[in-house]
Formats: structure tokens, sequence, C-alpha cells
């Protein structure tokens, strides 16, 4: 993805996706972790829909609050979390149901892939085995039809003579190869929604592309929501429909992917794009901007911008009192909402 | 995997071959002259040239190392100089009665100490670890002939739950039999059964943290199968190795726990031979232990490959 100016190509689909109705609608999530120093605040009041088909991008530094939303999603925090507020998958409230109840959905309507297809595979049994548990547990079938379903999924995603690597190994696959076994786990069950936690970030950039098409080909084909968690602006670019920027928490601006690129309205959201390179740009031209400082650990949510101590345009205002997650003024373009006082793209600032 | 087999048989196979040289050697290497020791009270010079010349200690080593083999080879260990019985065939009774409490111990170990380990590492920072590790500890620090001891004068002597000595072949009363070695398994397991534990906690909470953990909780799978299936089978092939280096421990461990219950076996055996210097005995008794080793270490390389599929197959290009 690097060195080349991301392309906004998911955004064109988004209207063609839609089917209006939300199969996942996430409100005022929050989530706290008890910690030895004191509870540590990572989620704050995050709200957002999902619709059939469509692909979420949750984008933002590392310790932004995205993998931990990602995770309250289906209840996989440890216990030390406290997680508030709600989650409706297809109307099933998630937030605070019982372990049992959990464990039915997820795997089967809410299911993950992770960053790490090194290690998210257990190395000690076949790849097989792995995507046979996961359909025996959910649907209940016999395992010599599993064994055959696992080798449609293989076919699936796109491994090549799957009947054989079937019986394989993960550490007998490549990279790119355990990604696409997790994607067939993943999607095994027909889920609503796929949580793809950085599910490039750790393969060869050739292969990134090829597992993100693999991706929003399956999204759209078997209309699987997709909320996809990553900090690579190039994959949103590439993939998402709609993206979510998180900061300290909190989600400080969601807009459709073509607009947040070509108008972004919160500093922090101009800052990232400024931190990404573009091709044709010399040594000479200056370095890559970066956002001074870092993502504050918060205790207390305040009633304040978090982002101000690293904004270019922060005023005291920014400093006492917290900007809503508004929509832009502007009608016909409430889908691009933000939080800040004083946008990038607003007069003022022009 | 037949290749790693093979590679691993032929290992085996010298190692083998140096624990006799050693084994040999050592005999040799025992001060004084064996012609006096076989000879007892007699100390004519003719008939110590007699028994020189009949044992062949006049020939040269390498001859004498080259029948030692051969007849260990055909079952054939020599007699003992006390009682004149074969040492094949007392190594024939005394090895089941150590074989089979071994593996009770061994058996005593796996159950405990996987379990607690597991118990412990699952109850991170609870009540359960923290009697699981006090447990541990205790079992690593009190000495067998201790336990035993007080196994006998406890559950023995005073309440007469179970028989304080001796022993009943499985195949004339198998329950009597086992009556018999519950406690010396219990007491000859409790110390493995500590490393055990501690290794399993360990080896569990590394694998409890693993990404597959997460994935296979993401897979909607409930905490039996979770910590059951996806993490102790990584966990195993660590306990595996602990359990290997840890049963030559389990051998000598054996030697004690039998001499306290009066158990006849070959640690009863070992010790007769030492007190008494008879040496073919000797001899016989650390061939077989070092064979055993051997034999041990072999099983259990063979047992990661079936537990880790990376040992099974590599060198295997995939």
């Amino acid at each position: 993805m690097l060195g080349s100016q991301p392309q906004t190509g998911g955004g064109k689909n988004a209207a063609a996706a839609s089917t209006g109705r939300p199969v996942l609608s996430v409100r005022d999530l929050s989530v706290t972790f008890r910690t030895e120093e004191g509870s540590v605040s990572a989620v704050d009041s995050v709200s957002f829909d999902v619709e059939a088909g469509e692909v979420l991008a949750v984008v933002g530094e590392s310790g932004c609050g995205k993998s931990v939303t990602a995770m309250s999603l289906g209840g996989l925090l440890p216990r030390s979390a406290t997680v508030t507020g709600s989650v409706l998958l297809e109307g099933t409230e998630l937030v605070g149901a019982s372990d049992r109840q959990l464990r039915g959905i997820r795997g089967d309507d809410l299911a993950y892939i992770f960053q790490e297809p090194m290690t998210s595979l257990n190395p000690v049994f076949t790849v097989g085995r792995q995507i046979v548990e996961v359909l025996r547990l959910h649907q209940g079938v016999s395992a010599r039809a599993a064994k055959s379903r696992a080798v449609e999924l293989l076919t699936l995603v796109g491994i090549p003579s799957p009947a054989r690597r079937v019986d394989e190994y993960p550490h007998q696959l490549s990279g790119g190869m355990r990604q696409r076994v997790m994607i067939a786990m993943a999607l095994a069950c027909g889920p609503k929604v796929l949580i793809a936690d950085e599910p490039t970030t750790a393969l060869d950039v050739t292969v990134q592309a090829a597992i993100l098409d693999l991706l929003r080909d399956l999204g759209k084909r078997l209309g699987t929501a997709i909320v996809l968690i990553t900090h690579d602006l190039g994959v949103v670019a590439d993939i998402a429909d709609r993206v979510v920027v998180m900061y300290a928490g909190r989600i400080v601006e969601t807009a459709p992917t073509q607009e947040l690129f070509d108008a972004p309205q919160h500093h922090y959201t101009t800052g990232l794009l400024g931190a990404v390179p573009t091709a044709g740009r010399r040594a000479s031209d200056g370095r890559l901007q970066e956002i001074p400082g870092l993502v504050p650990v918060l205790t207390v949510q305040p009633d304040a911008c978090t982002f101000a101590e690293r904004c270019p345009a922060a005023s005291d205002r920014c400093r006492t009192s917290r900007p809503p997650l508004a929509p832009e003024e502007n009608p016909g373009r409430t889908v691009h909402r933000f939080a800040c006082w004083h946008p990038a793209g607003s007069e003022e600032d022009r | 995997m037949r290749s790693y087999l093979l590679s691993r048989l032929w290992q085996s196979a010298v190692t083998l071959v140096l624990a006799t040289i050693v084994v040999f050697l050592g005999v040799r290497a025992l001060p004084g002259d064996p012609a006096l020791a076989f000879a007892g009270e007699e100390r004519d010079p003719a008939s110590l040239a007699a028994i020189r010349a009949k044992y062949g200690f006049d020939d040269s080593l390498l001859l004498q190392y080259w029948r030692f083999v051969s007849k260990s080879l055909t079952g054939d260990l020599g007699r003992s100089t006390r009682t004149n019985i074969p040492v094949t065939d007392m190594l024939a009774s005394a090895l089941p009665v150590t074989i089979e409490l071994s593996a009770l111990a061994l058996g005593v170990a796996i159950v405990i100490g996987v379990g607690a380990g597991v118990v412990a590492a699952v109850r991170r920072g609870r009540p359960a670890e923290w009697a699981a590790n006090a447990l541990a500890l205790l079992g690593l620090s009190i000495p067998n002939f201790w336990l035993g001891l007080m196994a006998i004068l406890y559950l023995s002597v005073a309440t007469g739950l179970f028989p304080a000595s001796g022993f009943v072949s499985f195949f004339e009363d198998p329950i009597s039999n086992l009556h018999h070695l519950v406690l010396p398994a219990v007491v000859l397991g409790t110390g493995l059964a500590a490393v055990v534990m501690r290794q399993t906690r360990s080896s569990m909470l590394e694998a409890l943290g693993a990404d597959y953990i997460r994935t296979a909780r993401a897979k909607g799978l409930g905490p039996q199968t979770v910590i059951g299936v996806h993490a102790l089978r990584n966990s195993l092939v660590v306990v595996v190795t602990i359990l290997g280096l840890q049963l030559g421990g389990l051998i000598s461990g054996a030697v004690v726990t039998e001499r306290i219950f009066g158990l006849p076996g070959f640690g009863k055996m070992t010790l007769d031979a030492v007190f008494q210097r008879d040496y073919p005995v000797i001899q016989g008794v650390v061939l077989v232990t070092a064979t055993a080793y051997i034999v041990i270490n072999f099983l259990v390389d063979l047992t990661y490959s079936l537990i880790d599929p990376r040992i099974r197959l590599a060198g295997v290009p995939s």
C-alpha cells in the first residue's frame, strides 16, 4: 500500500450494497478496564451501524480503542473489562448476554479474523480440523459432511488443491494461505457480521491486496457485513464503503470513504491522511507529516476534545467543552459526522 | 515420519553401545581384584589364578568386552556371586514389580500434576492457584522416605487402610496387588507430580495467552474445549519433555520407595547387590537401567511427534 496514493474504490459500491437496515447496530458502547493503577477508559460512547454487504472501516492509531471495540462486540474482552451500552446483532442484544448465548453467536452469526495468521491458527491441528470444528459446533453436521464442506470453503477462499491442503498443518502453509484459512473458518457458518482486526497487517504487500480483494468480493457475494479494523488508510481506500475514525476511545469522524478522503473535517483525520506517503513526492519536499505526541491513556473521559493537546487548531473551547459528534450543516451530506469545534473544512480555517 | 523414526532408532542404538562400554569399564574400574571378590575367604594364589582363567580376567579388555556383549545379547548376564542365581532370572522377577510401581507412580504424577497445573493456570490469581502452588512446593520439598514413613505410620499402622509392606503378584490377586501398591505409587509419584504441575501451569499460561486461543474463543467454543483441547494439547509437548527427564529420577526414587515398603523390586535388588559387592548383579542392574533410560527417551521423542506435527513433519518439505 505504501508508495501509492490511496484510491477510494469501495465507496462506489455503498449505495448498491446498502439495504437500509443495519445488521449490526452499536449504541453508546463504552469499555473501561480495571487495572492495578485504577480504571482506564478505552472506548467512550461509540455508536455506529453496519448494513449487510457493507464494509465499515474503523481506523486510528495504536491505542485508540479500535481493537477493544472489535473484541467487545463479541464479548471477547477479559474479565477486567466493563462494557456498557448496546450492541444489537439483528435485534439480539449482545452487551450483557450470557456466556452461553455469546458462544452460540460467535463463529456463527458473528465471526472474527485476526491480525497474525501465523499464530491465530492452532499449530497442532490440521486446518481442516479447525474448520470442521466450527461447522460441527454451530451446525451440528456429521464429521464427513463437515469435512467436505471444509474443502468447499477452502476452494471458495482460493486455496489451490484444497483436498490436499485440508489435511495439512498451519506450519505447512504460507502466511497468505493461513489468512485464507482464517477467512474460510470465519465464513464457515455464513456469518451476518465479520469482524476483521488488522487482517492484512502481517502480510506482504502483494498478498495484502489479494486478501483484501477476497474479503470485499466474499462480503458482497454472501451479503456479510464487514467491520474492518485497521490503521492503514491504504486498506481503507481499497475496500471500505464507510469509515469511522477513532481517537482515544471516541469516534471523532465518520463518513463515506470517498467523502472522508475528499473533505476530512477533523484535524486528527487530516493528520492521518497527511502521514500517508504519496507517489512522486521527493525527500526534498519535506518529510511526511506526523501528528506530534501520543494517544493519551485516559482514566476518565474529560469534558473536552481529547485531541486538543495534539491539534494545530485547538482553542480554549476545545479544552473545556467536548464537541459532539454532529453532522455537518449541509443538507444531503448528513452521513458525514465529526466531533470538532473548528473543522478543517470550515470557512474560518480556509 | 519414517526417516525421523529411523534416525532416532540409530541414535538410540549408538547410545546403547556407548552405555555397554561405560558399564563394562565401570565395573572393571572398581577398586580391588574381582577374583578376590569371587574367591571369598580364599587367598590361595593358585585358586585365584584359576578363577581369573575361568572368568577370563586374564584376557584382553577387548575380548572381555566382546564376551560381555555377546553374552548379554543372548540374555546371559552371569550369575550372582552370592546366590549363584542367574542375573537374568533375578531381573525377571524384580523388574515387573518396579515397572508396575513406576507406571502407577507416573499415572499418579500425570493425573495430579496435569490436573492441578491446568487448574492453577485457569484460576490464576485465585485461591485455587495458591492451593495448587502450595501443594507443589510441599511435594517438591518433602523427601520420599519421610513421606513413605508417614504414610505407613498414619495410613497403615494407625488406621490399617493399606498394608505397610509386602507384595502380591498382579496375576495372583489383582486387587490385593493394587492395594499393596497404592501407597508406594502415591509416595513415589508426589515429587514428580509437583514438577509436572509447575510445568503444566507455566506452559498452560503461555498457551492460554496465545492467539489461537483467542481464535478458538471467537469460534464460539466452550471453555472445556478451549482449555482442554486447544491449550492443553499445545502445553503437553513441554510436559512430556519434563516427564522424560524426570523418569530417571523415578527409577532412583523407586530404589528408596521399594526399600521402605519392602517391595521385592529392582531397587531392593540393586541395594542388596551394592551392599554385598555382587558385581555381576550390579553390572546387570546398571545395564538394564541404562537401557531403560534410552528406551524411555526414545518413547518420549515418539510422543512428541504424536503431539506436535511440526516435529513429526520436520524435514518433509511443505
